[in-house]
């Protein structure tokens, strides 16, 4: 299945979704696709000004363009969610991810699409930390089986 | 002609969290295919390649070092001008922050790693509770000095 992560380019989130053999909608992907396009139309992240216009799926017309522009780029990671894991309180998320608002608009848009939602803290100690891995591989568990990597293919 | 999913070239972090080093599990990689471009970095590897490839070193990495390495995918290919520090004249990188506060973590990380392999199962835990606000006002009392002051 495709899970969602918020935060959406977390390494540790990102690594479990596969490991536990499911897809994870990380925003990385979108951005491969965008700076490694052959037609780079506005460097360096090459966010065109339709892209604004995209996000109007998304959120109104008088919200800043820079919440649409990114509601835009992470518009097919919702679109394709089909469950979704949310950690709260990354600290990180605090700066140069961005904007403060996208994410509360996101968290809010994927808890409104009415698919399976884990939501956890951000670990801060070693017991935290086990617990946090207990709880994703027991929610993707207990989604639809997903294809896990044979281990002919693994060797 | 359109490229499938398959053969899209793309880029994967390989993010060591124990006493490894990025020369033997670069080793390792390139035991299992040489069909990728491989970079060593202070935190582990970039490897670049068609997915095929890439995911069927990063598997034999997981086979090999079940509880030592992650990895996520990286948007800008390694030494990007828009990403590499040679080009941006010094600094860390963008990102790289959130990297760091990630690798902090992931020795805690993979030790919840062992007990998923061990079959455990998750131990709810309470949440620690804000201190209570009379407590609080006590302390900035006792630090301030002003103890008479916050009672009228």
């Amino acid at each position: 299945m495709k899970i969602f992560i918020y935060p959406p380019n977390s390494l540790i989130l990102s690594d479990l979704v596969e490991r536990f053999g499911h897809q994870p909608l990380a925003l990385m992907n979108e951005v491969r696709k965008r700076v490694t396009d052959p037609s780079l139309d506005s460097p360096p992240m090459n966010m065109t000004p339709d892209d604004p216009k995209r996000g109007l799926k998304w959120a109104a017309i008088e919200v800043p363009s820079g919440v649409r522009g990114r509601m835009a780029l992470m518009d097919p990671l919702i679109e394709h969610a089909e469950a979704a894991i949310i950690v709260e309180d990354a600290e990180y998320m605090f700066g140069c991810l961005g904007c403060a608002r996208t994410n509360e608009l996101l968290k809010y848009t994927i808890r409104k699409k009415g698919i399976p939602v884990l939501e956890l803290q951000y670990p801060l100690n070693e017991d935290d930390a086990k617990n946090f891995v207990l709880y994703i591989k027991e929610f993707l568990d207990k989604l639809k089986p997903a294809t896990t990597p044979s281990k002919e293919a693994v060797q | 002609m359109a490229t499938t999913e398959e053969d899209e070239v793309i880029t994967k972090m390989v993010v060591i969290s124990d006493s490894l080093l990025p020369a033997e599990v670069a080793i390792s990689a390139y035991k299992i295919t040489s069909d990728v471009t491989i970079k060593e970095t202070c935190y582990g590897l970039m490897v670049t390649g068609k997915r095929r490839e890439v995911d069927r070193m990063v598997a034999g990495l997981r086979y090999e070092h079940p509880h030592k390495i992650f990895v996520k995918e990286r948007g800008y290919p390694p030494g990007d001008s828009r990403r590499c520090r040679a080009d941006r004249g010094g600094g860390p990188r963008p990102g790289f922050h959130q990297l760091k506060y990630e690798l902090d973590i992931l020795p805690d990380i993979s030790k919840g790693l062992v007990l998923v392999d061990r079959g455990s199962k998750p131990v709810p835990r309470p949440r620690q509770k804000n201190i209570d606000v009379d407590r609080f006002r006590q302390i900035i009392d006792t630090v301030t000095g002003r103890e008479g002051d916050a009672q009228q």
